[in-house]
């Protein structure tokens, strides 16, 4: 099995277990690594019905094909379980150097069932695997215990951990590393937290096997040095994603005052070259990149250190908050990236809170004293400490994701809850911008750009416009993107630099020695989107069309100044690109994969298991 | 020739000390690479990179003269002469002679440029030695 480690790591932390067996030959042939075995392990493993937070729920961690290899980008991972947040399908992809150290180690995944009765670590020093006490770190925030295990087991070990959030089983509590990386959405680190797992330290010596070694060379090589000659690599290494917030403000899609607006009148004082000048330090790459999206930042004002804030934690820990002070933001994602919160949903949740607030809906004594208005960044600071600890009303009602937040607080605050699916939305304002929408109602974990950004598509071919061709973009590039995360690699040299997509096809080929095209690929994709649509299937009672719902403030309230002011998407207009879209899927009127899909993508066996 | 490094540019990802296994040993495994990454993090938040600087003080001190110069005049290690008695590794004022517990000899940088190719912000680079 070159390109693979070829085995993968069991621990059930129920009875302290821990088993090697090989990596299945045959599903990795079918489904890739990362995003795809980490999918079949979830279909074939968790039971229907499990309860996210029980023993029945598994957290698969898997690494690639590509990750860790010589090939640009190749530190991603992915970590999929059963989402408390939503109840349906969750993958986090993260990169670091976590990945290509497991790999080493000789682990394509790691497979983590059952739960602990007390808090532990899994420590993997090569073949050497075991769970070891973690009751003194309990408690402990990201940077500070992984500054301690690598000063107490040496710099060579990447480590993993769960914040405060995740012990208290905040929904949507992230895993970190790398000191600022995180496997951010769907609760992957609540499931973590609900196991008792405080950390995972891992080290590996081993390298790993390719087919043709000298071909596999030339052309990751190859593939670098055109990120080396990309005209756009000095100015993306010098802003990473922050060279989006300017462009985003200017075309509607900066998140503001709960989406309430997609323009900021701040705006100015939170795009990349403020951040740039005032508190970057370094430029910090994942393994294997060359074009370094991380930047590491110090604020002087609040005297901390923090990788970002990046665009998505700037949009919306900053404009969608009203906070317009790029070090308050700095220290807002240092905060929760200490605890262990999930920025962006975090970001929206508070955001919920605050319009709620400010109509009235939520009074002082509900807020604990919080003067919750947009804009007040010390009450921002004070509401995330809550909300990790599930402390007052208010913080632990926000731990349950907006959604549930909503639901209990009612009063038409649903209609400014912005999630699909039960996850809250990332940071493009999609009032107008009808591919974009269309991304987010159907992304397969709720409400997150990765999977299909579309939004500069919506802006070259006419952001309103409602045709098939916009859903056939979003759906190739939910094929597209999501292929990366099933290689291991990153997807920004492609859509960052202009990396071009020739190159992937082959480099597998070389490393694995299984002949592998680039239709063959996308196809492969597209049958493990259809695995996670069918885990929602399965696992949703009643799962179907209005799942797949826009938040209704871009179908019913004209966004409010900007370059958007006054327009909205019908809401017919978005059940007309759904019909195009389940149409070109081969899915039904409903959204359920049709028999003749499944059995296309080679899925029928496996799902009537 | 030698290896130059400029930690300010170095974002740490580490595809130098895959290109340089490869190139040493043919095996994708940075941990036999002839350079090395130290971060220094969460403060001060940067990357030290340690390289070669053909001081040639290792061949100086080698007891069995397994250190040699190559036709770029960077000192290389014979495998088949190296009696892994590290009386190199000691010596070195970089800490960039490299051993390991399955291997009989130790290695070390012989210029030859692989990690310059693949490192993006452009980090490292090949030249002339400064004259000292």
């Amino acid at each position: 099995m070159d390109g693979y480690a070829g085995r993968m790591l069991r621990v059930n932390l129920s009875d302290g277990d821990i088993t090697t067996e090989p990596t299945p030959e045959e599903v990795i042939h079918d489904f890739l690594g990362a995003r795809g075995l980490g999918a079949y392990l979830l279909w074939t493993e968790v039971p229907q019905g499990a309860d996210p937070l029980g023993p029945d729920n598994k957290l698969f961690i898997s690494t690639g094909p590509l990750s860790g290899t010589l090939f640009p980008g190749a530190g991603k991972m992915d970590f999929t379980t059963k989402s408390p947040l939503t109840g349906g399908y969750a993958g986090a992809s993260v990169g670091g150097m976590l990945t290509a150290e497991i790999k080493y180690a000789g682990y394509d995944s790691i497979i983590l069932e059952g739960t602990s009765p007390k808090p532990v670590y899994l420590y993997i020093d090569d073949n050497a695997a075991e769970l070891r006490d973690a009751e003194a770190y309990w408690g402990m925030g990201s940077f500070a215990l992984e500054k301690r295990l690598k000063d107490e087991l040496g710099e060579e070990f990447q480590i993993a951990t769960v914040g405060p959030a995740g012990e208290n089983l905040v929904k949507y509590a992230c895993i970190s590393h790398d000191f600022g990386r995180q496997a951010g959405r769907g609760g992957v680190g609540t499931v973590m937290g609900a196991k008792k797992l405080k950390a995972i330290a891992v080290r590996g010596s081993g390298g790993i096997p390719i087919a043709d070694t000298a071909e596999f060379a030339r052309i990751a090589k190859e593939a670098y040095r055109a990120c080396k000659e990309a005209e756009l690599l000095d100015v993306w290494t010098r802003y990473g994603t922050m060279m989006v917030t300017s462009w985003c403000d200017e075309n509607g899609a900066l998140p503001t005052r709960n989406f309430q607006s997609g323009s900021f009148e701040q705006g100015s004082s939170i795009y990349a070259p403020t951040f740039r000048e005032k508190i970057v330090v370094t430029d910090k790459g994942c393994f294997g990149c060359p074009c370094p999206c991380g930047k590491y930042s110090y604020s002087k004002k609040h005297d901390v250190y923090v990788e970002g804030p990046e665009y998505e934690t700037n949009g919306m820990m900053g404009s969608d908050l009203g906070v317009g002070d790029i070090e308050d933001i700095a220290k807002a994602n240092q905060l929760c990236d200490e605890l262990g919160l999930d920025t962006i949903s975090a970001g929206g949740a508070i955001a919920w809170a605050m319009e709620c607030y400010e109509k009235g809906i939520l009074d002082r004594d509900q807020t604990d004293g919080l003067d919750l208005r947009f804009g007040n960044a010390e009450a921002t600071f004070a509401l995330i400490e809550r909300i990790a600890r599930r402390e007052g009303w208010l913080g632990n009602l926000l731990a349950e994701g907006v959604k549930h937040a909503a639901a209990e607080v009612g009063q038409g605050s649903e209609k400014w809850a912005i999630h699909v699916k039960g996850m809250e939305q990332s940071a493009y304002d999609t009032h107008d911008a009808t591919s974009m929408l269309l991304a987010y109602m159907t992304a397969d974990v709720g409400a997150h750009h990765n999977r299909a950004w579309a939004i500069t598509y919506d802006i070259s071919v006419g952001r309103d416009l409602v045709t098939p061709e916009k859903a056939a973009k979003v759906i190739e590039l939910q094929h597209i993107r999501p292929l990366m995360d099933a290689l291991g690699c990153c997807r920004l040299q492609w859509v960052e630099l202009g990396m071009s997509l020739d190159y992937y096809a082959p480099a597998m080929t070389a490393l694995t020695g299984v002949e592998y095209s680039w239709e063959n690929l996308l196809h492969i994709s597209e049958r493990v989107w259809n695995l996670t649509r069918m885990i929602w299937v399965r696992e949703v009672e009643g799962f179907g069309r209005e799942w797949d719902a826009p938040p209704s403030r871009f179908v019913e309230e004209p966004a409010i100044g900007g370059t958007t002011d006054g327009k909205f998407t019908p809401p017919e207009a978005a059940q007309r690109m759904l019909d195009y879209y389940y149409e070109q899927r081969g899915w039904d009127d409903d959204g359920i994969p049709r028999p003749e899909t499944l059995e296309r993508l080679g899925l029928a066996e496996l799902v009537e298991v | 020739m030698r290896l130059y490094a400029d930690n300010a540019k170095c974002s740490g990802c580490r595809a130098c000390l895959v290109a340089c296994s490869l190139h040493l040993f043919g095996e994708n495994n940075p941990k036999k690479a002839a350079l090395a990454i130290v971060p220094h993090f969460p403060a001060p938040g940067t990357f030290e990179v340690n390289v070669c600087t053909q001081c040639g003080e290792c061949a100086t001190v080698c007891p069995v003269d397994a250190i040699h110069q190559n036709e770029k005049r960077a000192y290389y290690v014979d495998p088949g002469e190296c009696t892994l008695c590290m009386a190199c590794v000691d010596e070195c004022p970089e800490g960039v002679i490299f051993t390991r517990p399955d291997l009989d000899y130790v290695w070390e940088c012989d210029a030859c440029g692989d990690c310059v190719d693949v490192c993006g912000p452009s980090a490292l680079w090949i030249t002339e030695r400064e004259e000292v």
